[in-house]
């Protein structure tokens, strides 16, 4: 079963400084939501509110369209997954799956059937007999996602569950989380602070930053449509690329000593003369050609050579340092001077506000 | 000899004297190292190890500190098991004190622990109040206010009074004399429960918040999971706080005036061996009972670490 969560101006107050400034949030039942920001943004905390393990300061939390503030953790119908795994070191795998089980007085043989099926799904059988030491990480990680579907719950919680684990197996696991979601299709809710993640995971991203939710959006409308330039510099590596510009004219813009025809639609109201931030992601820059329009040239710095694509750091005539991601392998050469040529539709321009022109 | 043999006796000596100037070596290199460790190696050697060995020997002696220690062989172990009633009390009466004493201790210091380890504000100048008696505890002064504190007319009877209960004497009535030195001794629980609360500490709240999202009571949280993984310092607190329990004297002492009285009931082990040597100069025989608690200790001490392996969990 699959359950609905709702934030209403919710808040958190640590003394006299709100760590979260009264966030507004629909996760709809069954959708993978993940909380993304930098540290200290507030996304652990905003779980931890809705796991029952923070009280909530000000604000409603509705889950399944009932007031939950005041309820116990363990009445919230909720399982997470820490991400220190928080598996009992002096128990067995098994018990450790069996714990909330037996806590919460279920029969013996519903137990065992309950384990032995969760640890089937987690490919962890054959460690059940083993304590917790005697694990890798990644298998581990299994036990304790194992100890959160054997209580069967209606929202699954995920507190940066991969941070502990080395590169190869992050992408395993994550892999084998999202094929979880859809196999039992509850409502979960994942933090974390690595964009890649909430990218390939995500139905829904909320992006936090200091307590306050930037954008919430599907992954593509975050990296197509971002709202401010904080969420276009946290979503998509490398980073998108910022250049001061000026509005000259309803369509036109000035970057770099480069005149750039955009769409009204992309410059919205902004007056003309006003200092803008022009946004341009790596991958959006190519190098030479005649499609699009001139951004002008640039002097190569460094070249890093991935085999699939080819990432180019180079500075400007402007003096400004660009970033650039080109597919394929490239022969360029550290101090060559290179033409790059942008296509208008991959444009983004931000206010004095960092927030987005766009209609 | 053979010139094969002559060669060989020629090598032996050649190696022998290569070995003695690597070991020269070694001493000259290594001569500030045991320089630093003189002072400690000496005051082991002299007052630790030395008088002990010593001991051992005159146990088996009728040495009276006067004249020449006699060798009696097992006369005075067999005396101890067969012909000393005194001694089967001082057992008695140890033996009561640790299985009494210690289980309280350990319990009263593992829930202040507890207490103050749920974030108070002012946590050090708590600690340091709690670990106060622990300091002096043990010493002359604090039991010397003990006994007045729980004499006939000391302040604990006075306050009784107040609510009409006329208090018995606790320390000259041997119903309750023995039972009054274990609440000097749960009184001083300072040293585990400094122990006790850093254990606690290391304890991820995670473990906590895991055991509460599914459910888990505060005390099904402190057995589940609290004293398991507190095992490793609850062992050792309990290894630590039995062997100063059969060690224990000086309130004993001073509480009974030096007789252990009355009639014997606080006649810990160590009393009545300073008895026996300082008292009645049987040095041979103190040296024995010393020995025979050497062992006792030694026994648990091994049977703990046996213990172990069905209830102490050691993580990673």
């Amino acid at each position: 079963m699959s359950t609905s969560i709702q934030l209403k101006k919710v808040v958190k107050r640590f003394g006299a400084i709100d760590v979260i400034k009264g966030i507004d949030l629909d996760i709809e039942p069954g959708q993978f939501t993940v909380f993304v920001g930098p540290s200290g943004c507030g996304k652990s905390t905003l779980l931890r509110m809705i796991a029952g393990l923070e009280t909530i300061s000000g604000g409603d939390l509705l889950i399944g369209g009932e007031r939950m503030n005041d309820t116990a953790a363990a009445k919230r119908g909720i399982a997470m997954v820490f991400q220190s795994y928080a598996l009992y070191p002096h128990m067995t795998v098994y018990k450790n799956l069996a714990f909330g089980l037996e806590t919460a007085g279920l029969k013996r043989d519903e137990i065992d059937r309950r384990v032995k099926e969760a640890a089937a799904t987690l490919r962890i059988t054959e460690y059940l007999q083993r304590r917790p030491k005697a694990l890798s990480g990644g298998q581990r990680q299994r036990v304790a996602i194992g100890r959160s579907i054997v209580r069967d719950p209606n929202i699954f919680l995920f507190d940066e569950p991969l941070s502990n684990l080395d590169a190869e197996l992050r992408v395993q696991m994550r892999v084998e989380i999202s094929k979880l979601h859809e196999r039992l299709g509850n409502t979960m809710i994942y933090v974390t602070h690595d964009q890649v993640e909430a990218m390939t995971m995500a139905d829904k991203i909320v992006v936090l930053k200091a307590g306050e939710v930037m954008q919430t959006g599907s992954p593509l409308e975050l990296y197509n449509r971002p709202a401010n330039r904080f969420v276009a510099g946290f979503i998509g590596s490398p980073k998108m690329n910022f250049l001061e510009a000026k509005r000259t004219a309803a369509d036109t813009i000035e970057v770099a000593g480069q005149s750039l025809r955009l769409s009204s639609d992309q410059l919205g109201q902004a007056m003309t003369s006003v200092p803008i931030t022009f946004g341009i992601r790596p991958e959006h820059i190519v190098l030479g050609g005649e499609a699009g329009q001139s951004l002008g040239e640039a002097k190569v710095d460094l070249v890093e050579h991935l085999g699939g694509s080819t990432s180019v750091y180079a500075t400007m005539t402007s003096g400004a340092s660009l970033t650039i991601l080109a597919p394929g392998q490239l022969a360029i050469q550290h101090g060559e001077t290179v033409p790059l040529r942008i296509d208008a539709a991959n444009c983004h321009a931000f206010g004095p506000d960092d927030q987005t022109l766009r209609r | 000899m053979s010139v094969s043999e002559r060669s060989a006796a020629a090598t032996g000596k050649g190696e022998s004297s290569a070995l003695a100037r690597s070991l020269r070596g070694a001493v000259r290199r290594n001569a500030p190292g045991y320089l630093f460790l003189a002072p400690w190696l000496i005051g082991f050697l002299c007052l630790t190890l030395g008088p002990a060995l010593v001991s051992l020997y005159l146990s088996f002696t009728d040495f009276d500190l006067l004249q020449a220690p006699n060798f009696v062989g097992m006369q005075n172990y067999i005396r101890m098991a067969t012909a000393d009633p005194k001694f089967i009390a001082a057992m008695r009466v140890t033996f009561l004190y640790v299985i009494l004493s210690v289980p309280l201790k350990l319990a009263f210091a593992l829930a202040v622990a507890m207490m103050l380890n749920r974030g108070l504000t002012g946590l050090p100048v708590y600690r340091a109040i709690f670990y106060l008696p622990s300091l002096l505890g043990a010493s002359v002064a604090i039991a010397v206010l003990w006994r007045q504190l729980f004499a006939a007319d000391g302040m604990i009877n006075s306050v009784l009074a107040i609510f009409g209960i006329e208090g018995p004497s606790w320390i000259s009535n041997p119903r309750y004399s023995l039972y009054t030195l274990v609440v000097l001794s749960v009184w001083q629980f300072g040293s585990p429960m400094i122990i006790f609360l850093a254990g606690l500490r290391q304890i991820p709240t995670d473990m906590y918040e895991a055991a509460s999202l599914d459910g888990a009571s505060s005390s099904r949280q402190f057995w589940k999971i609290t004293l398991p993984l507190l095992s490793p310092v609850i062992f050792f607190n309990f290894v630590i706080q039995t062997i100063e329990a059969f060690k224990a004297f000086t309130p004993a002492f001073i509480v009974s005036g030096g007789t252990g009285g009355p009639i014997n009931s606080t006649l810990f082990y160590t009393l009545y061996l300073y008895q026996e040597a300082f008292g009645n100069f049987r040095m041979g025989y103190a040296s024995a009972l010393a020995w025979v608690l050497v062992i006792i200790i030694a026994i648990f001490t091994a049977f703990s670490f046996l213990s172990t392996r069905y209830w102490v969990h050691y993580d990673e």
